[in-house]
């Protein structure tokens, strides 16, 4: 068991502050983030693009402030659970918490702070009525096992990178594959384009351009999707497998079921006092909370990562004196013990 | 300046007519959430998720769409030949009257 003075769920710009404020304050933290890498959105979706409302940076690259964030937080040291989301909570007899991952590392701390962002990234699902009756019964987001598909029929949708890198695996291995894209040109690496454009014309792929899959149809195993191609009649295709690759997408995810009270998909915290939410010793900032009056912005997390920690610091340390301190008076956070 | 008006149709069919302010350099998707529309506008604006594709249901001419635009189309669903996202789309006065349909969301 990992145990810690704060626990920080989701790695992103308000998680990697919230150590440096709590470090202050001689916190130990450890965070969560069901990402490989930390950085949350600004890692995984937009790490080049320049942000311009930090104090301070006239102009910053998402990926830049990120690393930025990991060297101000070094000093102290933060324990990181990557790669694994946060999926059950239960509360101790100390009045500390648990949480428990889907990979069953458990860790253990007197607060827990919510910076989950917009929640954990998932697989973008087409909005097929009947689409979850067949998942894991011929229907996969993500490939796990690319032998699972050895001499099966497979559709495969999608226009980036992970659906053409498949089509161009996939054809070695599936009987038949069928790449199904909305338009005629593709947004993955240039080679890999070269290669799908190649497989088509030797006949080992089928390309359907101008179409998307619209229906999936099966008695309990997938075998057949229906796709309307543009100015087309709409094309049966009998297949054993179908993989929607449209990327992902952050979704609320198992937080939402740990009792907080939940508004418009975020937590709704207490803006007056110190951003907890409705269970005392769980706090919510950053992009997943919401009060009168909010605004996402980065920097507004920042600040309620910074008021969190004072409450959090007085559960850690119920008969320590919190004294605030300046770190120009400390004359930089490496003269900290 | 004066205000234009865009008519927005939600997922339940119900239209709304919004006066939006053209000299705020104002998308379509900022206009909708702050008409708390159910938009989500994940990533901020920048083109870079599909939360706020729409349907462009009247003939406005519009910008083209990028070609950052049209990759993140891809990812969406139900796109149609009007679909457009709503973040690429500035409020200007020749949009007066502009009217959309909000597209299903996928989750």
């Amino acid at each position: 068991m990992i145990e810690t003075d704060l626990l920080i769920i989701g790695a992103g710009p308000t998680g990697l502050f919230t150590v440096f404020e709590a470090g202050l304050l001689k916190m130990k933290c450890h965070l969560i983030d069901s990402l490989p890498q930390p950085g949350g959105q600004l890692a995984e979706i937009y790490p080049k693009k320049p942000i311009y409302d930090i104090p301070g940076y006239p102009v910053v690259m998402a990926g830049e402030l990120v690393d930025n964030l990991m060297e101000q937080i070094k000093p102290f040291n933060p324990g990181f659970t990557l790669g694994e989301s946060a999926v059950t909570i239960e509360k101790c007899e100390d009045d500390s918490f648990i949480v428990t991952t889907d990979k069953g590392t458990q860790h253990k701390a007197p607060s827990v702070a919510v910076a989950g962002g917009l929640g954990v990234f998932t697989p973008r699902k087409p909005p097929i009525e009947n689409l979850p009756a067949f998942e894991d019964k011929g229907v996969d987001y993500i490939v796990r096992d690319p032998e699972k598909f050895r001499d099966k029929r497979v559709v495969i949708s999608g226009g980036g990178d992970s659906a053409l890198d498949w089509t161009v695996f996939l054809a070695d291995v599936a009987s038949e594959v069928s790449l199904v894209h909305r338009r005629t040109s593709f947004r993955g690496h240039l080679d890999t384009v070269d290669k799908v454009q190649e497989l088509a014309q030797q006949g080992k792929v089928k390309l359907i351009t101008n179409a998307e899959v619209v229906d999936v149809h099966g008695t309990d195993q997938l075998s057949q999707v229906t796709i309307k191609q543009k100015g087309a009649d709409d094309l049966l295709i009998d297949c054993d497998h179908w993989l929607p690759l449209f990327g992902l997408t952050p979704t609320l995810g198992p937080i939402a079921d740990w009792g907080l009270e939940i508004e418009k998909n975020a937590i709704v915290v207490d803006n007056a006092t110190d951003y907890r939410s409705n269970i005392e010793g769980i706090y919510a900032i950053g992009d997943v909370n919401t009060y009168p009056g909010k605004l996402k912005l980065i920097l507004c997390g920042f600040h309620e990562a910074t008021i969190m920690v004072q409450s959090a610091f007085k559960r850690a340390f119920p008969d320590k004196k919190l004294s605030f301190k300046y770190t120009t008076v400390m004359g930089g956070v490496g003269s900290l013990e | 300046m004066s205000d234009i008006t865009v008519h927005i149709i939600d997922r339940e069919g119900v239209q709304h007519d919004i006066a939006a302010p053209t000299d705020m350099n104002l998308n379509l998707m900022e206009v909708c959430k702050a008409h708390e529309l159910p938009v989500k506008g994940t990533c901020g604006g920048m083109a870079m998720c599909a939360s706020c594709h729409c349907y462009i249901e009247s003939d406005h001419e519009l910008n083209e769409a990028s070609e950052d635009e049209e990759d993140m189309l891809d990812q969406a669903f139900f796109v149609e030949d009007n679909s457009r996202l709503g973040c690429q789309i500035f409020m200007k006065e020749e949009l007066d009257g502009l009217t959309v349909r909000l597209a299903e969301e996928s989750e």
